[in-house]
């Protein structure tokens, strides 16, 4: 075992944690406002030079025994660096926003970005693993440091309750996911995912698929796909938004990414097992999540009743269990990154004279009128997460769909798609507020010069010019999908 | 010319126009709109001029794989041509027409200019999956277009036109992929002549007929049409009639028919018996209303149905028939829609009640407005006449039985359209308001003038529309003539009687 080879693969990880304790004592130093800009902007410097250091891995297509490193209990796959890529520019994202947001309240930390690098080495390892110990190791170092964040408004009601909510949840969640593997582990005699492969062939024993089906359910619960939603609408209402927006980017990115690895790489010889589950859980999702949507009055429940319904249509990839369909999941995600980030920013911005943040769809009647690039921007979000072209949310769940239809389910398409029509109108709803509806005036506040870029860069991305990327991004996602799907 | 991306210009002039819009104020963003479709028709001219009739099937082909998965992949052929020229010649007659427009004029100018951009896109769109981006974006625009300058219930009427067609569409998207799957290609061209297996078509056929009939539309998914229309400004309901309403036929014409002929033949009884309660069933309904919109969106309703029987009449006649239909009726009912509009102005109220004795006050009005009825109705000499005629006799020689009730449509429609006209413009001037309106002004002149001409043009000289596009019917009638219907008329040679019997039998008469 050549360790300094173990260290260079896992170089990223080993910035990231080594960062995040000097950052850590350096923050117990500095109190002023300025010192937490400081270290947001540092903490920022560190996620960008690890994106760069993932970056070749992608690039060159990693995969096989050359990625593997400590004894194959981790992997740097192309795969992984796909994954941990995009939850390293949402993070980035949900970064650069908070210090704006939290400065006005008064309740801006250091801990703030040194909890998001900590999630982010979660994640970056739970999409690295190789195995349930190091899964469970990341899950866990993720979900900690997101408990805290939920909750990191220590004088809003909504946000402590949040945090409670997010902890009580996710950690029955956590016990869930750690019944199933135990038991994987009883039935397959092992934790790694080649061994669970190897052993798990064929037809499997009653407790196997017992085991097979805790772990979906406490991923499930991770990634809030129906019937594990319902901690999403009120961790998402209830979390300060940039930490929002962080919770529906990052970890869905992760947890969406770990429940393939899991699914493909682990489970990959039982796909008549988890199939029907990934297929009930995506109908699900879809038709729940936007059924959920039509009647809230929130804007952040709104959207995290988007965020169960769009990962309804992330799940159909990987109900396909081709490399295709892996592929359009990932060409999804990075789309949904955009939309989702470009969401939440644009809740941020929504503040009425005081600067209060406006969050009520009420509030937001006839936005169109005294804040046209805004609302605009927004109805482009709506459209563009309700698919319809020529926003570049359609291009998501038109590769998915594809992959759904080549690997012969086509009537799992055809219900998902016919299902998103109901999506349509909520989306709808919100674009009928701002732009058919008399003005309320209430959104009125001016934002922040860097929540309009940031929203400006998502715009962009989502608009029909996104079509330009379909062919880079189908690549580096085929290479990452590929990765995964060696035997 | 052979270089130059014509119609990718066509398509991008309006989209750059429409960015320019929203970035200006309302004087301006009206030139810029006009100057914009002004542009864009003399493009379409320059088009029709250089489009080599009898040429090759599809010109003014470009090709470029910008995308993963698809191409910009443009080209015409003699169909597409005459929609496009239909979207082009309509565009700056909506522009002139919304003056009415207060409200957020740049906002509404660049919705229109986005939709011309989208509507040549549909058409000239050689690459399946462009061709469905091109399709479905058209409901952004037109929802903003209803739901932000609409009549009073213009909200319900924009939920109702964007998910009823929405829902219509998604279906197509799953087929499409299918096809695509198989045929591996998204060539339009290639895949209008695929064989796909006759029990898939059965399939395809019903999920394009789940995006197509709504869009067309047909009974009984024709609901959204009217409720749009009323609601929608006089130059959405210019467009949704002129052109919208077009893909519908375009769908089939370019989809249904020739790449799934056995299942069109197969459905050929669906499609008749859906028009044939649609010619009757939306001509009646047509005939009680009060509100002109909504009596004009019904007989849109109708009109669409002769269309949808000349397309499955699987013969000439009949295909050449439906496609005069479209042009006719986008042209008429377009123009019925402004008439509308220019009492409407006036008064505020579309409801017929509120007028009568126009021709005493608006005399040239009543005139333009009495060319479009007779035009609508069928009369010879209009536009009306060449397609309801071709049609009608397309569907004859497949089945006397719907040529029969669907000629019954004609009686009707000249039944609601002259019942209209009749309590609109002559009769007592028995309200004082509506007496005192002035007659058309210049603006108004310009509107009507030129749809005049080219509707008489179309009904006197059918030739100039129909050449560009008989070689693509050719090419088409013998795509899907093996899945040609038989014709239900019995046609039994008699036994001819030997001569001399015949003259003995006549002699004996005359005694």
């Amino acid at each position: 075992m050549d360790f300094v080879q173990s260290f260079r693969l896992a170089a990223p990880e080993v910035l990231f944690s080594l960062s995040g304790l000097i950052l850590l004592l350096a923050s117990a130093w500095t109190r002023s406002d300025r010192g937490a800009r400081v270290i947001t902007w540092l903490t920022i410097a560190v996620l960008v030079i690890g994106g760069a250091m993932i970056a070749p891995a992608l690039a060159n297509g990693a995969a096989g025994p050359d990625t593997l490193a400590f004894s194959a209990l981790f992997t740097a796959s192309a795969f992984a660096a796909f994954a941990k890529l995009l939850i390293i520019a949402a993070a980035a994202a949900s970064l650069v926003i908070a210090p704006a947001y939290f400065q006005r309240l008064g309740a801006y930390r250091n801990e703030y970005p040194v909890l998001v690098l900590f999630a982010v080495l979660g994640m970056c390892l739970m999409v690295s693993s190789t195995n349930l110990l190091s899964l469970y190791i990341g899950l866990e170092l993720n979900s900690l440091a997101a408990y805290v964040l939920a909750a990191f408004l220590r004088n809003d009601d909504r946000s402590a309750e949040a945090g409670l909510k997010y902890f009580v949840l996710g950690s029955l969640a956590s016990g869930i996911l750690l019944f199933g593997i135990s038991l994987t582990y009883g039935f397959a005699g092992t934790i790694g995912y080649d061994g669970i492969a190897a052993a798990l062939t064929g037809k499997i024993s009653t407790g196997a698929v017992f085991g097979l089906v805790f772990v979906f359910a406490g991923l499930a619960f991770k990634i809030s796909a129906v019937p594990f939603h319902m901690w999403t609408p009120d961790v998402y209402e209830g979390s300060p938004t940039p930490v929002t927006t962080f919770f529906a980017s990052a970890p869905k990115v992760a947890a969406l990414a770990l429940t393939v690895i899991v699914a493909i790489e682990a489970f990959g010889n039982q796909i008549a097992a988890w199939q029907p589950i990934v297929v009930f859980a995506a109908l699900a999702s879809i038709v729940i999540g936007a059924l959920g949507a039509i009647g809230q009055t929130n804007l952040k429940r709104l959207l995290a009743y988007s965020s169960i319904n769009n990962v309804g249509f992330l799940l159909i990839g990987l109900a396909a269990a081709t490399p295709q369909g892996v592929a359009g999941m990932l060409v999804y995600l990075a789309i949904y990154t955009a939309m989702t980030i470009g969401g939440f920013v644009a809740v941020l911005m929504l503040k009425d004279a005081d600067g209060n943040p406006v969050e009520s769809l009420a509030d937001i009647a006839g936005l169109s009128r005294h804040r046209k690039v805004l609302a605009a921007c927004i109805a482009m979000i709506m459209f563009s997460l309700a698919g319809i072209p020529p926003l570049f949310g359609f291009w998501g769940k038109f590769v998915v769909f594809q992959a759904a239809v080549e690997a012969g389910h086509i009537w799992l398409a055809a219900i998902g798609i016919a299902a998103s029509v109901i999506g349509a109108f909520y989306y709808l709803k919100v674009v009928k507020v701002m732009y058919f509806d008399e003005p309320a005036m209430k959104a009125v506040g001016h934002s922040d010069w860097m929540h309009q870029a940031l929203l400006g860069l998502c715009a962009v991305a989502i608009s029909p010019l996104g079509y330009l990327l379909t062919k880079p991004l189908g690549a580096l996602a085929a290479t990452a999908a590929g990765a995964l799907f060696i035997p | 010319m052979a270089d130059f991306p014509i119609l990718s210009v066509m398509m991008l002039v309006p989209l750059l126009a429409a960015v320019a819009c929203l970035l200006v104020e309302a004087k301006a963003a009206r030139q810029i709109a006009l100057v914009a479709t002004l542009i864009d028709l003399a493009l379409g001219i320059l088009l029709w001029v250089n489009y080599d009739i009898g040429g090759a099937q599809w010109q003014f082909q470009e090709n470029v794989p910008l995308f993963a998965g698809f191409s910009w992949a443009l080209g015409i052929d003699g169909i597409a041509l005459m929609l496009i020229m239909l979207s082009v010649f309509l565009m700056p007659i909506c522009i002139l027409a919304s003056a009415a427009i207060e409200k957020r004029v740049g906002e509404y100018m660049a919705a229109f200019l986005l939709m011309e951009t989208l509507m040549i896109g549909v058409f000239a769109a050689q690459d399946l999956f462009l061709f469905y981006i091109m399709f479905e974006a058209g409901l952004i625009p037109m929802y903003l277009i209803i739901g932000i300058w609409g009549g009073a219930d213009r909200i319900y009427a924009s939920y109702k036109f964007f998910l009823y067609t929405l829902i219509g569409s998604v279906l197509m998207l799953i087929a499409m992929l299918w096809m695509v799957n198989e045929a591996g290609t998204t060539d339009i061209p290639t895949l209008m002549e695929y064989n796909f297996a006759p029990e898939v078509q059965t399939w395809l056929w019903l999920a394009f007929f789940a995006s197509f009939a709504v869009k067309m539309p047909m009974w009984p998914v024709h609901t959204w049409l009217p409720d749009a229309h009323v609601q929608a400004p006089t130059a959405g309901s210019v467009i949704l009639a002129g052109v919208l309403l077009k893909m519908g036929g375009y769908g089939f014409i370019r989809f249904s028919l020739p790449m799934f002929p056995e299942a069109s033949a197969q459905f050929a009884w669906l499609v008749f018996a859906l028009s044939m309660v649609a010619v009757v069933y939306t001509s009646l309904v047509a005939l009680v209303q009060n509100d002109m919109k909504k009596l004009i969106a019904y007989s849109s309703v109708a009109h669409m149905a002769i269309v949808t029987i000349g397309l499955f009449a699987f013969n000439p006649q009949g295909l050449e028939g439906a496609m005069v239909v479209m042009l006719s009726h986008g042209l008429v009912s377009g123009a019925l829609f402004l008439c509308v509009g220019v009492i409407y102005d006036r008064l505020h109220t579309r409801e017929i009640d509120r007028y009568g004795g126009l021709s005493i006050n608006m005399p040239y009005y009543a005139l333009f407005f009495m060319l479009f009825t007779m035009a609508s109705i069928g009369l010879p000499g209009t536009s009306g006449f060449v397609g309801e005629f071709l049609s009608l006799a397309g569907i004859y020689q497949v089945s006397s039985w719907v040529a029969l009730v669907c000629t019954t449509g004609i009686i009707l429609g000249a039944a609601y359209m002259l019942y209209l006209y009749r309590r609109v413009a002559f009769g007592e001037q028995k309200n004082a308001d509506a007496a005192a309106m002035p007659d058309l002004n210049r603006r108004e002149w310009f509107l009507m003038a030129p749809i005049a001409a080219v509707v008489l043009w179309m009904g006197v000289y059918p030739e100039s529309f129909l050449a560009p596009m008989r070689a693509d019917i050719a090419v088409l009638d013998a795509r899907i003539a093996r899945a040609k219907p038989a014709s239900d008329a019995q046609l039994t040679a008699g036994k001819p009687k030997p001569a001399t019997a015949t003259e003995h039998a006549a002699h004996g008469e005359a005694h």
